[in-house]
């Protein structure tokens, strides 16, 4: 809503209020103010000229050269390109040494040898939005009405030395699409008296009565409906105070009929249609819901096609109007329309939404009912408008109004306590206080002991419980009034739960080992949907997508992680480490929320690690990201119950992936990428793990208890032994393990061999194991015990032999 | 017999100072202490000495001696301190070359945020609570005073599933869940944090997928100043102590009387810049007393009960604290952008 500065005074008394300190007091007790503009701003010495002579430039085709009487001294002459220039006019000059927008300095100049003392202006060059100047000078210099006086400011005479204040409306203040609303608002803030428009209508002999009929079927979507009728109104452009403050408002003048509906829409936030009654092809209106399949032409010469759900306005036949969004092109008022038929209609919100939205139709009326209008503002307004259409138009109003009436709204009574407003504000004021607040507001209260009875005005829709009445007093008594306090009553132990503790540990965790935390998106596209998903379920799809690559819900995180990797390494970081924890979303059955499980993924790519001057350059491998996740087990004290076992999967290395297993239940993957992925993203060797980040944090584990240092020392025996390729040091670990009994505390591989001098298909695993008794030095004699069933029991199930 | 040891002496102290190393030394020690050594020869002569002299020669014969050996364990030192210090020098290192390059990790710059948070209003006696990201209807705005038909829950604004799922378009939801778990007792006092999707095309100010933080606190006495005390605290925590808050009423359906929170902007000290857009003021969060229809339809006893919500944009703190100019950074992660979070603050 734009708030013309210089029209709020015709209802609020400003005086001591400059248009900024009245913006940040709106701003302060109930509505943004989003900017203040000075509509003269940056504007000096333009005045009102009169063009004495105009030939056309001799050197120019598309020149005119013009005499200008600027009310001061010798006429001067003016070089002027606009088309509708004329002897004659009234215009606006740009003096030598006047100043326009942009710090535009209009200096003498010669143009195609003829020299120019100034410019003739448009509207746009004053500053005007194109859009809000009249059609007929929208192409051309303004021409001012031929009783202006020669030499005046010329904003002045346009009425621009106005501020405008920008209110960003909130759904529930449809009250303040109006100037009357805002009066009323400001009235309220500076506790000052609000003055409503004087309506006194002089009526003719006739009855509007014998010339119309109103009809109204569809009563629940149109309760009220006002009409009236004025006879001999001549079409001519209203005059420039309320082209002006239409055009403050964001509306573009037109002719005095259009106008004046536009300025009672803004002045009472009514909108209003008018009719050309000769047109509308008989004596009667009927407001009905549209027949499906029904068509009409809007005035925007747009063919509509209509349903049940939209309400129109007819002659008893064919729609003359889309309610309340456009009228008809059948019923249009034109230039020589003499008797005009004025709608004053109340349409609830409802189905004028679904009238505009269908149509993409939104307009200044159509926006006001949809966000609701006072309805006993409908008669008000129509009187109103007939007024002016007397008073501008030249119309005569013909006596009464015909009305078709099935309103029932009455203001709202709701009453508060006062202990009940200081509760819930922590404040400590009094009835009377509350009641003076609410009583600026123009509502009336009555007090009873504590109890305050407030009967709303129907503008104020938005008010209809006792909570509603608090903010009215809260923000009307300022909260910058209020008190700061922290809430005393029963305390509550502030922690994270166990799981948002731990996940945090496994961030810096993976921070601490170099790699970066990523956040990405959890909508992907269809093909990204499906890679490295853990578990293969129906992907979920977006009902209306915004594009193919952000319309399905996420199954992995690792296709982000490489579009990460791939981003960055084509702008020269090609050695990346990064990881990421959140959600992925599994389709339940039909009726269900999905299942949504969060996730633990990781993705490195490069040089893992670099010592560039001693010439070391390591690339990540395998175990880098096996390692990190054996830190990162051992550190939630699961890392026992954590098996790798060899995996092939799709998008997957097929020799360098595993499954990671806790307690023997799968909870994820690592291993390094399929080459031919690596090469389509245009990656080095990339590693990745994922994982269930619930599985991990979720598993109990026992409490923490001290255990005795050992007193005793351990004994260490190492191992070398040839097994066949196949054979792996996880399995033989296990077997060592199983076989050691309790003495053997500690299983190692430390050498790996495979090289020339083994046998075709065999290998040298060497394990390092250490012995330890807590209660005793242990004798050589237990060792060999233990160790001989170590080598028995890897010789009988493994084949393996003793390296020589 | 006096002369010669005396002349033995001077003769073997010069040969130590000149010796060169160790070895040279030992040979010292061996040719004028062994046994076969010259002061052993003199000191045979004894015999034809006097009983008077005999002891006197003696004595000087043991000065000569000490004298030397202490000259040879001194110069042993020196030799031996020099051989050290050769061996440092050869060991020299450039001390000015890099060192060897630990690999470091950060966290995501929303992360920091969001932590950051949390961990202000644990201290104030909250707990976090999460929820699904794919939400009912019901939840995300039905039990948030939205109704079905609602403007301002309109199709074009979320991303739905189905008629009756779809993304969450803010974490309230997770507080109407948690109320529901508290069977209508209270006190209640929690923050969610989570990511939140909309509608929305993708440019510098706007993200289809952002971060919310919310907060709820209800019990018996909530009042209107709780909020703005709270609020006070959490701004100036995070923005600085010398910041200002102001609230203005605004208007969400959830609650009843609402406000958005403005700070006052840092960069302009409160006189008005681009950043503030001149108003000296820069808004943070939405907030408001809880609307009797929430707790209500929750089950809690809005005759009884009251409270306060509150809510804001992790994107956004982050843009304000550390001046980033485009939301879409947050999500490209890119590692020249994430690598200037790592520096702990
Ligand atoms: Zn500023």
């Amino acid at each position: 809503m734009y708030v013309s500065y210089k029209w709020l005074q015709d209802y609020v008394d400003l005086t001591g209020v400059s248009p900024d300190e009245l913006a940040e007091k709106i701003t302060k007790s109930g509505i943004e103010v989003e900017g203040v503009e000075t509509l003269n701003e940056g504007i000096s010495g333009v005045v009102v000229g009169y063009v004495l002579e105009r030939e056309k430039h001799p050197d120019a085709d598309k020149l005119n050269k013009c005499q200008v009487d600027i009310g001061a001294g010798e006429p001067v002459q003016i070089i002027c390109g606009a088309p509708n220039v004329d002897k004659g006019q009234k215009v606006a000059v740009a003096t030598v040494g006047a100043v326009l927008p942009g710090n535009f300095k209009i200096k003498k100049a010669k143009l195609r040898g003829e020299v120019s003392n100034g410019m003739i202006c448009s509207l746009q060059e004053l500053g005007f939005e194109s859009k809000l100047v009249a059609k007929e000078y929208s192409e051309g210099i303004y021409v001012f009405p031929e009783d202006t006086e020669i030499g005046t400011n010329a904003l002045d005479q346009l009425f621009r030395d106005d501020q405008v204040l920008e209110l960003g409306l909130t759904p529930n203040r449809a009250d303040c699409q109006s100037m009357l609303g805002v009066a009323y608002e400001v009235g309220a803030i500076l506790g000052r008296e609000v003055k409503l428009p004087q309506t006194e209508v002089k009526t003719g002999t006739e009855k509007a009565a014998d010339y119309i009929k109103v009809t109204v079927d569809a009563k629940e979507d149109n309760p009220l409906y006002v009409a009236k009728v004025i006879k001999n109104v001549t079409i001519k452009p209203s005059p420039l105070w309320m082209q002006a403050r239409l055009t403050a408002a964001g509306i573009r003048p037109h002719n005095n009929v259009v106008d004046i509906t536009n300025y009672i829409l803004i002045e009472y936030g009514q909108p209003l249609h008018a009719f050309d009654y000769d047109r509308l092809g008989s004596k009667e209106i009927v407001v009905r819901r549209a027949a499906d399949g029904e068509e009409m032409l809007t005035l925007d010469n747009a063919k509509r096609k209509l349903t049940a759900d939209h309400l129109v306005i007819t002659n008893g036949q064919v729609p003359v109007a889309l309610a309340g969004v456009m009228g008809g092109a059948n019923s249009e008022v034109q230039a020589n329309t003499t008797t005009v038929l004025l709608e004053s209609a109340y349409f609830t919100g409802g189905t004028i939404r679904k009238s505009s939205k269908d149509h993409g139709l939104r307009s200044e009326a159509s926006s006001r009912y949809e966000k609701g209008v006072d309805p006993h503002r409908a008669r008000p307004a129509a009187e109103r408008a007939a007024q002016l259409l007397a008073e501008y138009a030249g119309g005569e109003v013909l006596e009464g109004s015909v009305e078709a009436d099935h309103l029932s709204v009455e203001p709202a009574v709701v009453s508060v306590d006062i202990n009940k407003i200081n509760r819930l504000l922590g404040t400590e004021l009094s009835v009377q206080q509350a009641a003076d607040i609410l009583n600026r507001l123009q509502f009336s209260t009555s007090v009873d002991g504590g109890e305050l009875t407030v009967t709303v005005p129907t503008r104020r829709g938005d008010i209809t419980i006792e909570e509603d009445l608090i903010e009215e007093v809260g923000r009307l008594y300022g909260y910058d009034n209020l008190a700061t306090t922290l809430p005393i009553g029963s305390s509550t132990p502030g922690h994270l739960s166990d799981y948002q503790k731990k996940r945090r540990m496994v961030r810096g965790f993976l921070e601490g080992a170099g790699l970066y935390q990523a956040v990405t998106y959890s909508l992907t596209s269809e093909e990204k949907s499906l890679q490295f998903a853990m578990e293969a379920r129906t992907p979920i799809k977006l009902a209306m997508p915004m594009s193919e690559e952000r319309s399905i819900l996420r199954l992995s995180i690792i296709p982000h992680l490489l579009e990460v990797l791939k981003y960055n390494a084509a702008r020269q970081n090609d050695s990346l480490a990064i990881y990421e924890t959140g959600s992925v979303f599994l389709s339940t059955d039909e009726g269900d929320l999905p299942e949504e499980k969060e996730h633990l993924s990781a993705a490195v790519t490069g040089l893992w690690e670099t010592h560039p001057w001693q010439g070391e350059k390591k690339p990540v491998d395998f175990f880098v990201l096996k390692g990190i996740l054996e830190g990162l087990f051992s550190k939630l004290g699961i890392l026992d119950s954590i098996e790798f076992r060899k995996l092939e999967k799709e998008g997957m290395h097929p020799g360098r992936t595993a499954e990671v297993l806790l307690a023997g239940i799968s909870i994820g993957f690592v291993g390094q990428i399929h080459p031919k992925v690596e090469k389509e993203l245009d990656l080095k060797e990339t590693y990745v793990f994922e994982l269930s980040l619930k599985a991990i944090l979720a598993e109990e584990v026992a409490p923490l208890k001290y255990e005795a240092i050992p007193r005793y020392p351990s004994i260490t025996r190492d191992i070398a032994l040839v097994v066949d390729k196949t054979t792996t040091a996880g399995e033989l670990s296990t077997i060592i393990k199983d076989a050691g009994g309790k003495l053997l505390k500690d299983v190692n591989v430390f050498d790996l061999y495979e090289g020339d001098r083994m046998e075709p298909g065999k290998k040298s695993i060497a394990f390092s194991l250490k012995y330890f008794d807590p209660e005793r030095t242990l004798t050589d004699e237990d060792i060999v015990k233990a160790h001989d069933k170590v080598l028995d029991a890897v010789k009988e199930k493994a084949g393996a032999v003793l390296r020589g | 017999m006096q002369e010669r040891l005396k002349e033995l002496q001077t003769e073997a102290l010069e040969k130590i100072a000149q010796a060169a190393d160790l070895k040279e030394l030992n040979d010292i020690r061996v040719s004028y202490l062994g046994k076969k050594g010259p002061i052993t020869e003199v000191l045979k002569g004894m015999g034809k000495l006097t009983a008077e002299e005999r002891p006197k020669m003696g004595a000087l014969a043991n000065e000569v001696r000490d004298a030397i050996s202490s000259g040879i364990e001194e110069k042993h030192k020196q030799l031996e301190a020099a051989a050290v210090e050769a061996k440092l020098a050869g060991e020299t290192i450039d001390v000015t070359l890099p060192g060897r390059p630990m690999k470091t990790g950060h966290r995501h710059p929303l992360t920091n945020v969001i932590e950051e948070i949390e961990d202000l209003f644990i201290g104030m006696g909250y707990t976090v609570e999460e929820g699904p990201e794919v939400e009912k209807d019901y939840y995300n705005f039905e039990a948030l005073n939205l109704p079905k038909g609602h403007p301002a829950r309109d199709m074009q604004d979320s991303f739905y599933i189905t008629e009756e799922f779809l993304l969450r378009t803010h974490t309230s939801p997770v507080q109407a869940r948690t109320m529901e778990k508290h069977k209508g007792k209270g006190p209640v006092k929690i923050i969610c944090p989570g990511k939140v999707y909309r509608r929305d095309n993708d440019d510098a100010t706007h993200s289809h997928q952002f971060m919310q933080i919310e907060g709820l606190v209800i019990d018996e006495n909530i009042r209107m100043t709780d909020l703005k005390g709270t609020l006070q605290v959490f701004a100036k925590k995070m923005f600085g102590e010398d910041r200002e808050i102001r609230l203005r009423p605004s208007f969400f359906p959830f609650t009843e009387p609402s406000v958005e929170m403005d700070i006052s902007c840092k960069i302009c000290s409160g006189k008005g810049c681009s950043v503030c857009k001149k108003t000296g003021w820069i808004e943070i969060l939405g907030a408001g007393m809880v609307h009797p229809n929430v707790l209500e339809m929750a089950g809690f006893d809005s005759k009884k009960y009251t409270g306060f919500a509150f809510g804001m944009g992790p994107e956004r703190i982050a843009m304000l604290k550390y001046g980033v100019d485009d939301i879409r950074h947050f999500y490209t992660n890119d590692v020249r952008f994430l690598q200037q979070f790592s520096i702990h603050e």
